[in-house]
């Protein structure tokens, strides 16, 4: 072989490497955890999980004063404390966690309660057809069709991984919905309020993306998890 | 004292340098959950990562385009032949080496592919943003991924360049463009020798 035609390959095959890698590539960021060593691993993503904010900061919620206010169409306008979401019918669920972007996490455990335990007591209206999730991270909200919420697999959650959730990933409270990417899983949720409608377009819908995020099934994809 | 690197060589060299070393830390910004959390105000970083980007490129296009495109030719005619030395060197045995070593050679190299892989996939995680039929699955990792690869160039690039006692006289020809003959004819005898015409 002529001599330049190695580093030729070699600059060539890393380029199509990474070209071929924008179709093919899958988040391994798991692997990292086993190859780097753990002063590394501790700092890098290993977890997979990403934190995507909008505001200048992270917010920061006093659990004492965190209150979680359930209003709009509902027959009791209804607020929570932490403890009181704690005293409800306690959900657990192992679920994948999916972003828009492409990452994900597999096999998160969330610890939460069901909507229709924590709507119960509101009691929403029949005419209720949207629940929409206010975040103390302002100006950011989201929705789901009262039914979407109302599936097996949707919970407002309050722990994750056998703690209680960190700052940085919505504490005290957020939105899990599974089958869905990450933006309708509304973090540091302050306020719930029922809707008649399905009008209301949340935050990243407004810059685009699909209201009805169904993982693999919107937003231009056609993956199959 | 003999003349390793042109204006041109050291120009690309430090705006190279520059381009990436910013965008590392903006991107280590939105990559990293730690920093993410502690700086958070993601949308003005990824903007200055973005506008960072547009710089590099504008900035190495200037370089290449006004520059001595002649030299830089050379440069790379040189870079992508790895010679029977060069191979012998990189098996860890004795060779006699030119103006780049087959180590330097591959930093090049690796460089260079990986800016194109940056290039690109950042341009896909940008317009994916905007037109979800380009959000292709693989794109933020390729864009990692090449993070970590670049960052380990990088961490022995600097060492051998800032530290390693024996090759860090190396790092004179990247400011001044010149370096001590005696050198030179230690690590680099085949170009001081056609240099001197011996």
């Amino acid at each position: 072989m002529d001599d330049r035609a190695i580093g030729r390959a070699a600059f060539l095959g890393v380029v199509g490497a990474g070209m071929a890698g924008l179709f093919f590539a899958r988040d391994a960021t798991g692997l990292l955890g086993r190859i780097l060593p753990d002063q590394v691993a501790a700092i890098v993503p290993t977890r997979g999980w990403r934190i995507y904010t909008i505001g200048p900061s992270i917010p920061r919620i006093d659990p004492a004063s965190y209150r979680l206010t359930i209003a709009g169409a509902v027959e009791h306008e209804t607020t929570f404390t932490l403890a009181d979401l704690h005293r409800l019918p306690t959900a657990q669920q192992v679920s994948d966690f999916h972003c828009v972007t492409g990452w994900g996490v597999d096999d998160v455990h969330w610890r939460g309660v069901r909507f229709a335990d924590l709507l119960a007591q509101a009691r929403p209206l029949e005419s209720a057809v949207t629940v929409r999730f206010v975040s103390d991270e302002v100006p950011y909200d989201d929705t789901l069709t009262l039914a979407q919420a109302l599936s097996p697999d949707a919970m407002l959650a309050y722990g994750m991984d056998g703690k209680a959730l960190t700052a940085a990933h919505g504490f005290p409270a957020r939105v899990v919905m599974p089958r869905m990417y990450g933006y309708k899983n509304v973090k540091w949720v302050t306020r719930i309020e029922l809707e008649t409608n399905y009008d209301r377009i949340g935050y990243w819908e407004q810059r685009g993306y699909d209201k009805d995020a169904w993982v693999g099934r919107s937003n231009g994809a056609a993956t199959v998890y | 004292m003999i003349r390793r690197f042109g204006r041109t060589e050291r120009l690309l060299h430090w705006v190279h340098a520059t381009g990436f070393l910013a965008m590392l830390a903006t991107g280590l910004i939105l990559y990293l959950p730690a920093l993410s959390e502690l700086v958070a105000r993601r949308n003005l970083v990824k903007n200055v990562h973005l506008f960072t980007a547009i710089g590099w490129a504008v900035a190495v296009t200037l370089v290449v385009a006004l520059g001595d495109r002649a030299r830089l030719a050379d440069d790379w005619r040189e870079v992508e032949a790895i010679d029977a030395d060069d191979r012998r060197w990189l098996a860890g045995r004795p060779a006699r080496q030119g103006r780049f070593n087959a180590g330097q050679k591959l930093n090049v190299i690796l460089t260079a592919a990986l800016a194109v892989v940056f290039v690109v996939s950042g341009f896909f995680l940008w317009l994916g943003e905007r037109d979800h039929r380009f959000l292709l699955d693989g794109t933020g990792m390729v864009h990692d991924v090449a993070m970590y690869v670049s960052v380990a160039l990088l961490t022995g690039h600097l060492y051998l360049a800032l530290v390693h006692p024996r090759t860090r006289h190396a790092l004179r020809g990247m400011t001044h463009g010149d370096v001590r003959e005696d050198w030179a004819r230690e690590h680099h005898p085949k170009w001081v020798e056609a240099e001197r015409g011996l």
